[in-house]
């Protein structure tokens, strides 16, 4: 690992403006960080820990029954919290997906969304919940919805100083689940992830969302497939047209995990299976 | 590069500290404090080798910067026995071979030290899943999950 100057600046503030700064990194959990700059796949001059700033960690559900999620809370709180378990099961689920206890216990949800892999194991689930980003820089704070905020694998819409600082999940869907298609149990990557949420009455869907991973770009929302979704009962026929619609949306890449094929297929597949899970949950 | 100033109290003794921020705690804990039961494995996180308690939490010492771990309560394996008498955990290892080159031991038994303080009503499945962190280079998983069950039902019975 390089050398480095270390910051643990105590206000947002501060923390922006050294971020704005070039060949700097934040320090989240560090999970991600401390491996690049151990592999020198990152070599930053700076890196500016956000640890010491005030309010970024923890869960909160507020009045109207939103809840909010810290970007400096660890993915074990998000993975045990009760309210994120009952309102957004599949964020949770996404959680305990990620590494190990050892790991999650250190991770971060705000790193692993700022990181933007395509494969991260919380986007999902909170794409899914139609999370809205917080972000703050030294000219003040702006928000954006999840499914706008990456760009690329590794890229964002975030600018220089541009830092994440909690999730809004606006009200629950009655029931979501995600699923992650792996090989190992724990410490696995996602050969492609997926999240399904719904709102059900009396057995009518009104509403639908479906979020992918791992399986194009950036995250991606199967949108078509959510509109052949609302206003329907879940008939097994529907079942089929949306999981082949959700396979249609993806995009996926080969590599040596496995082939485009296998993911695409896999999408279906899970996309048919996260729907059963979220509507027997709602 | 700047060292900074770290405190830390490991197994119960403080330290006070200059580091170089790109000492990672597991450096620090065995190169500069000389506490060398916790290991070094792959140093990427997967095998769970240097896992030490941070504040009541099990996690992977190789991925934690030692300047962020300031003013931190840590436990490594050398702490865990009191007045001489070995945890549970340390002694159901002894008492069933749950090791053969004893690498991945320390990390195994802090880690499992942790999900009984949690939980000792785990299923032998849970338990499995909850220590898909550490892997034995060996493969003698099946001695090391019978410590950890022994372990868990001397919690139990004890508690």
């Amino acid at each position: 690992m390089k050398g480095f100057e270390f910051f643990e600046p105590t206000t947002l503030a501060e923390a922006s403006q050294l971020f704005a700064q070039e060949h700097t990194q934040l320090l989240a959990g560090g999970t991600d960080l401390v491996i690049g700059m151990k592999a020198l796949t990152e070599a930053p001059q700076s890196v500016i820990s956000l640890q010491k700033i005030p309010g970024l960690a923890g869960v909160t559900t507020e009045a109207d029954g939103s809840i909010s999620v810290g970007a400096m809370t660890k993915v074990r709180e998000v993975e045990l919290s009760a309210d994120v378990q009952k309102h957004h099961t599949a964020l949770a689920e996404g959680a305990a997906e990620i590494g190990s206890i050892q790991i999650r216990n250190l991770a971060t949800i705000g790193g692993n969304i700022a990181h933007a892999s395509p494969a991260a194991d919380t986007v999902a689930g909170l794409l899914v919940a139609d999370a809205q980003v917080d972000i703050a820089s030294a000219d003040g704070e702006r928000s954006v919805s999840i499914d706008e905020l990456f760009t690329g694998p590794g890229q964002t819409v975030l600018t220089p100083g541009e830092i994440i600082i909690r999730f809004r999940l606006p009200s629950p869907a009655s029931g979501s689940h995600y699923i992650k298609h792996k090989i190992r149990e724990v410490m696995d990557l996602a050969f492609i992830g997926v999240a399904a949420a719904v709102n059900l009455d009396n057995g009518t869907i009104t509403d639908a969302r479906i979020g992918l991973a791992a399986v194009a770009p950036t995250p991606i929302r199967a949108t078509e497939a959510e509109n052949l979704l609302r206003g329907n009962e879940l008939t097994s026929e529907l079942l089929q047209q949306a999981g082949e619609a959700a396979a249609a949306a993806s995009s996926p890449i080969s590599d040596l995990r496995c082939s485009a094929e296998h993911r695409r297929e896999m999408v279906d597949v899970l996309t048919r299976r996260t729907l059963q899970g979220a509507v027997a949950r709602a | 590069m700047a060292k900074h100033p770290v405190s830390l109290t490991v197994n119960g003794d403080e330290h006070d500290l200059l580091v170089e921020p790109r000492k990672t705690l597991l450096a620090i804990l065995r190169d500069t404090i000389g506490l060398t039961g916790t290991k070094e494995g792959c140093s990427t996180g997967d095998c769970g080798a240097c896992t030490v308690i941070v504040d009541g939490k099990a996690v992977t010492s190789c991925m934690v910067l030692g300047v962020t771990a300031s003013g931190k309560e840590i436990t490594t394996i050398e702490g865990l026995a009191s007045d001489g008498e070995l945890h549970p955990v340390q002694q159901a290892f002894i008492n069933t071979g749950g090791y053969q080159c004893g690498f991945c031991t320390p990390g195994f038994i802090m880690a499992s030290k942790v999900l009984l303080d949690e939980n000792p009503d785990r299923t032998e499945e849970e338990f499995r899943h909850a220590l898909g962190g550490n892997i034995c280079r060996c493969t003698g998983y099946t001695k090391i999950l019978e410590a950890v069950l022994e372990a868990a039902e001397e919690v139990r019975t004890t508690a």
